[in-house]
């Protein structure tokens, strides 16, 4: 026993000293700061001003409080149209047609697609001057690009929207395509011979029975969209402005000063992350119990 | 009725199949074409400017295999940023599988006290988004004189690898059994023996799958190598984004190809592998 005890101190330690002093050293030395502890300009106090300033000073208030929406907003819009999107793929494609493996591909190449390639081909596709604006053109829909709606850098984040759900519409159907085939056809059949319609099939077979992986995806995607940085940098307009992008511009801010008020923004990102996935994973178990 | 619903249902996946690789399309037009003017559906004119420009491919009349040797030798930004990320990725990768081996199998195959713990403390990277780790790292990378330096990504790079390839590996031992490395040892095999013949070709598959997953996920790195890098590391996706940011459709659509392609590569080699049950698949959430 004596001797399984070293292995499993020896075999752990490496990559628990990797996330402990990168991940974790990275985010208390973040919070330190945040609280206006920087050693490299001679500022040793401890304080909450940064916190205050980026929530509720004249200066950065609106901006915070429009980004914080902004980020809601995207987030839980991105998530659920890309998860409604993956089931009605995934429900459709199990059916035998025409070309379905081309679909099944096709449905599942932007999953190691990189994101920043993905808010790329937002532009490419959506924008004024993009290939949906001239095959509106050619067909007569509309006679310039200004008539196109603006889609991408507009200040309801559609574009981020778009790229999220392009890019996160493959992960949820990957993982609603396995769970579908292991389940088989079987209940819904049983269901059909019990006289059940199509609508009751889906709501009262299928949705209860991929919801636990669905809701699990949620929170992966979610927390993602929330955090990350590369497709609102790309696909944002800098007022309003996303919590992650907000942060690392004052992050970048030549003012060194506006380096805690960078840092207590990252915290309080990371804090709305962990208190929704919390609440998420609250609110799922005690709902698939029930169920 | 019943049939009619589901000819809608079929041209509607017709549809966001095609809406979903919209973008692809446009990314080859853009690069393979020229003066490529609104309102224009399909350009009118094909060509390689992107890619001279972007100095991959020489100019005309130099074309031979000399002329793209001298190209590429002369080390353009784009060979550059090639010849760094494959050795950051193929680097990453190497680690993290070497230090996730022992990890995932104690994890996989013992129980012992904080073990749930301890596997919590694994994956808080997969949760929590970069920038709450990366903005304080940052700091701590210039005092200790990593910032800007090559091995300071390469270590960076490993925070968002690790758990993923820790769990994936877990994930293989807890199918694994070990009797047979029993068996192997009391055969005579020595350790090393055991680990080639027996255990390798048994988590192999796995391995390889996580293994090509950690190196997507370097590859794709963005914020990480731009802060922890200083600009001074120059990899693909910062100069996707760059160029991006710049705002030249053409050299943009070039790089970003470029940059997809070992992703696609490996989508093709590993669907059967990609399934909702492997948790290899719970990566792609981070790429």
């Amino acid at each position: 026993m004596g001797g399984d005890k070293l292995k499993i101190v020896l075999s752990l330690t490496p990559p628990l000293l990797i996330i402990g002093t990168l991940f974790f050293g990275g985010i208390l030395y973040g919070f330190l700061q945040s609280l206006g502890y920087q050693p490299a300009i001679q500022k040793y106090d401890i304080n909450f001003d940064a916190y205050y300033n980026v929530m509720f000073s004249e200066r950065y208030a609106k901006l915070f409080w429009t980004g914080l929406g902004l980020n809601l907003w995207v987030s839980f819009v991105s998530t659920f149209l890309a998860a409604a999107f993956a089931l009605f793929g995934a429900l459709a494609i199990r059916k035998t047609f025409f070309a379905k493996k081309i679909c099944n591909f096709i449905y599942s190449l932007n999953l190691p697609m990189p994101h920043l390639v993905v808010a790329v081909g937002m532009i490419f596709v959506f924008s004024q001057s993009g290939l949906l604006a001239r095959f509106f053109t050619q067909i007569g829909f509309i006679s310039s690009p200004s008539d196109f709606p603006i889609l991408v850098k507009d200040k309801y984040g559609s574009g981020i929207i778009l790229a999220y759900i392009w890019k996160e519409a493959a992960f949820f159907f990957v993982i609603l395509m396995s769970v579908l085939q292991s389940l088989g056809e079987n209940f819904e059949e049983l269901a059909q011979s019990l006289g059940a319609n199509k609508w009751q099939r889906f709501r009262y077979v299928i949705l209860p029975l991929v919801m636990p992986n669905l809701f699990s995806a949620s929170i992966i995607v979610f927390a993602f969209s929330f955090g990350s940085y590369e497709v609102p940098a790309i696909l944002g307009v800098n007022y309003p402005q996303m919590l992650p992008v907000m942060a690392f511009e004052f992050f970048l801010n030549p003012d060194l000063n506006a380096r805690s008020e960078g840092m207590a923004l990252s915290m309080i990102i990371a804090l709305i992350v962990m208190i929704l996935v919390v609440i998420y994973f609250r609110l799922t178990q005690s709902k698939i119990r029930k169920d | 009725m019943d049939n009619n619903l589901k000819k809608i249902n079929i041209y509607a996946v017709y549809l966001g199949a095609f809406l979903l690789i919209l973008p692809l399309i446009a990314f080859f037009i853009n690069a393979f074409s020229f003066r490529w003017f609104y309102p224009q559906l399909i350009p009118k004119e094909l060509s390689l400017q992107a890619w001279v420009r972007l100095k991959l491919i020489p100019r005309e009349g130099y074309r031979s295999l000399d002329g793209f040797l001298d190209l590429w030798l002369s080390n353009p930004t784009i060979i550059k940023a090639l010849v760094n990320s494959v050795t950051i990725g193929l680097i990453v990768t190497v680690v993290s599988i070497i230090i996730a081996l022992p990890a995932a199998r104690v994890l996989g195959l013992i129980n012992f006290r904080f073990k749930k713990i301890i596997i919590f403390i694994m994956v808080s990277p997969t949760i929590l988004p970069p920038i709450a780790f990366v903005l304080g790292l940052n700091i701590n990378f210039i005092s200790w004189g990593f910032s800007g330096s090559f091995w300071g990504v390469c270590l960076v790079h490993l925070v968002p690898i690790m758990p993923y390839v820790v769990l994936t590996m877990t994930g293989i031992f807890a199918n694994y059994n070990p009797d047979f490395e029993h068996q192997a040892r009391t055969l005579g095999a020595n350790k090393f023996r055991t680990f080639y013949l027996i255990t390798l070709p048994a988590i192999a598959p796995g391995m390889v799958v996580a293994a090509l997953f950690a190196f997507l996920v370097s590859w794709s790195q963005y914020l990480l190598t731009f802060l922890i890098g200083a600009g001074k590391i120059m990899t693909l996706p910062l100069l996707v984004f760059s160029t991006a940011s710049s705002g030249n459709p053409a050299l943009t659509a070039a790089i970003s190809i470029v940059f997809i392609f070992p992703a696609i590569v490996i989508l093709f080699f590993t669907s059967k592998f990609v399934s909702g049950d492997s948790s290899a698949t719970s990566g792609f959430g981070k790429i």
